[in-house]
């Protein structure tokens, strides 16, 4: 434990220093570091001391039993802990490229912006597909009519919608089916180009076709985006992730690509949740 | 046996128990509308052409004149006995009976007036402080302390609300008995209704609209302002609904405020426009309190005092149908 610690000392360049040289980084670049975090709602702690880096341009599964903190820490990426009476970070930081995103001059509507989320539950807004879509963009202030359009198409085709719904962009969100629903979520999250995507269970209420449909998008879209999902079905992290974290109790067990998480994990535990053992 | 027998008793007991007191509350109801509905009707109605009643609407209290002259009895208000007098210029014994002649167009303005303006400011600061206190405010114990003081606000008696505004704005803020005055005792009055209620109603939005809002970038402010308060607002269009009716029928905090039992120019003819809101107004509950226990009651008294209250009636049900299609309005592009 005290070697490792001082290996995240050592290697990456002081936290304080914005540019970092590729050179000096010997490991591969990281979107977002997690540094031994703790996390508590009130007095009642739910992760213990979690050090990851999830690499960008790829999926990064968590799996895991309920109650295991993985929502939690994926609501930690884009500040929605905020939201929670009582919910904090008690200790240890989490920095996006590098700065930490809890420091005082970073915005956190910023931040939400750059860090979009989709949640489990769909949640199209009470409007029109094409306002559902262009929320996004309305509310960062852009109001032209012609790049509104062209941003509401060009996240409705990323998100595989477009065909679907072209010709009824004005009719209510809620006459979707529920995998439509939440590929309509998707593509809100896509119009504002954030930089990360957290996706909490994105396909828990979904039937398998529709599931099928949100996974394939998600496979697609890490060509462009850093995504983290969160999904209890794991067979959905071996589909579609190239990493995968695994947590029990509010620790992360074990960390890793995962073709070597699936196949030969190097804690039991891990061997034990993924061949059904418990969980 | 015998256990069986008595519990069905029990229950047969109970259920007719239950259905006379839902009878009961249909039979005062109906009554209660019969009376004043019927009463009311006469005054408002008319047998001949154009069968409604117009002096009734646009005229305001006068005195009846009641006298017999060559062995026919005549009923006329203030300005037909001066008309009559001129045309026939000799002396009648004639009984005055005040305020039962004429209409009651000045309340109807008064009592519109004070609606609109204190349902204005409730609505107003109402709004404001639930959406305070339900997205913007944590639980903290000075949180919990106003919370209690609404409740509490909510059961002081009107009469008190009354006195408080006599006390506050008619006195000591030297605005005498004004619109503004009656304004902000009604509101005040209807406040903690009004707060309850919206926050109720913000509290019925889901919390996803919110999470997927600020997820998107947005601020709290625009959140709320884009996707939380445009399905509030049909919740609490109903609840102001309640809201009207109260200020529109209350009495207590108007006679010290706002109420004249009887002023001669109707609320537009004011020297400044500035006076507007400093003016006194006549007000249909008033106006029923004053027709109905301030003067000496007899034969003519009855006339009035049903009018008023039938177009009270009347007035409160408008305004109420109009919220609610106002309501069904909003609502109709909305449901999750």
């Amino acid at each position: 434990m005290v070697v490792m610690e001082n290996e995240e000392i050592t290697h990456p360049a002081p936290p304080l220093e914005l540019q970092k040289s590729p050179e000096s980084e010997p490991r591969q670049p990281v979107m977002i570091n997690v540094n031994d975090v703790d996390f508590c709602y009130g007095t009642h702690q739910v992760l213990f001391d979690v050090n990851l880096e999830i690499p960008p341009r790829a999926v990064t599964a968590f799996i895991g039993p309920s109650g295991c903190g993985k929502t939690t820490l994926l609501r930690c990426f884009n500040r929605m802990n905020d939201l929670i009476d009582g919910a904090r970070i008690s200790a240890g930081s989490i920095r996006m490229e590098g700065r930490d995103i809890h420091a005082p001059e970073i915005d956190v509507v910023d931040l939400r912006r750059r860090v979009g989320m989709v949640f489990q539950k769909s949640n199209p807004f009470p409007k029109s597909i094409y306002e559902n879509v262009a929320y996004g963009l309305r509310v960062l202030g852009v109001n032209k009519k012609s790049q509104i359009n062209e941003a509401v198409e060009k996240s409705l085709r990323a998100s595989a919608l477009w065909d679907e719904v072209k010709d009824r962009l004005d009719s209510s969100a809620y006459g979707l089916s529920g995998g439509q629903q939440q590929r309509l979520c998707i593509a809100r999250a896509l119009a504002v180009e954030p930089e990360v995507i957290l996706m909490d269970e994105p396909c828990s209420a979904l039937d398998p076709i529709a599931t099928a449909k949100v996974e394939e998008l998600i496979y697609q879209l890490r060509e462009n985006f850093t995504i983290v999902i969160v999904t209890h079905n794991m067979q959905q992290a071996g589909r579609c992730s190239n990493y995968t974290a695994f947590f029990y109790l509010g620790r992360l067990i074990e960390f890793g690509a995962t073709s070597k998480i699936f196949s030969n994990p190097s804690e039991r535990q891990t061997e034990d949740y993924i061949t059904g053992r418990f969980g | 046996m015998k256990i069986r027998t008595r519990n069905r008793i029990a229950q047969t007991t109970a259920f007719w128990l239950f259905r006379f007191a839902t009878y009961a509350i249909l039979a005062a109801a109906t009554y209660i509308f019969l009376d004043i509905g019927i009463k009311g009707s006469r005054t408002l109605f008319t047998t001949r052409a154009p069968f409604i009643n117009v002096p009734f609407f646009t005229q305001g209290p006068q005195t009846l004149f009641v006298f017999d002259y060559e062995g026919k009895k005549y009923t006329l208000s203030d300005r037909e006995f001066r008309a009559w007098k001129t045309e026939h210029p000799v002396e009648v014994e004639a009984t005055s009976v005040a305020y039962s002649a004429g209409g009651v167009w000045p309340c109807i303005v008064g009592t519109a007036l004070l609606v609109v303006g204190s349902m204005i400011f409730a609505l107003a600061v109402g709004i404001c402080s639930a959406i305070y206190l339900n997205e913007y405010s944590q639980n903290t114990r000075f949180i919990r302390l106003i919370r209690i003081a609404i409740l509490n606000l909510a059961g002081v008696p009107s009469i008190v609300f009354g006195l408080f505004g006599f006390g506050l704005f008619v006195i000591f803020l030297h605005w005498n008995v004004s619109l503004l005055a009656g304004w902000l005792t009604l509101g005040l009055m209807i406040l903690p209704a009004i707060i309850t209620a919206s926050e109720e109603s913000l509290r019925a939005v889901p919390n996803g609209l919110r999470e997927g809002s600020l997820a998107l970038g947005a601020t709290k402010w625009q959140t709320i302002r884009k996707n939380v308060l445009p399905y509030a607002v049909p919740g609490i269009l109903t609840s102001s609904i309640l809201g009207i009716g109260r200020v529109a029928g209350e009495t207590a905090p108007i006679m010290f405020t706002a109420a004249y039992a009887l002023r001669d120019e109707m609320p537009w003819q004011v020297q400044r426009w500035t006076d507007f809101v400093f003016q006194g107004v006549m007000a249909l509950p008033y106006h029923i309190y004053v027709v109905s226990s301030k003067i000496p009651q007899n034969d003519y008294t009855e006339r009035m005092q049903y009018g008023a209250a039938c177009i009270l009636l009347l007035l409160v049900f408008a305004i109420a149908l109009a919220s609610i299609v106002l309501r069904e309005r909003t609502r109709r592009h909305l449901s999750w």
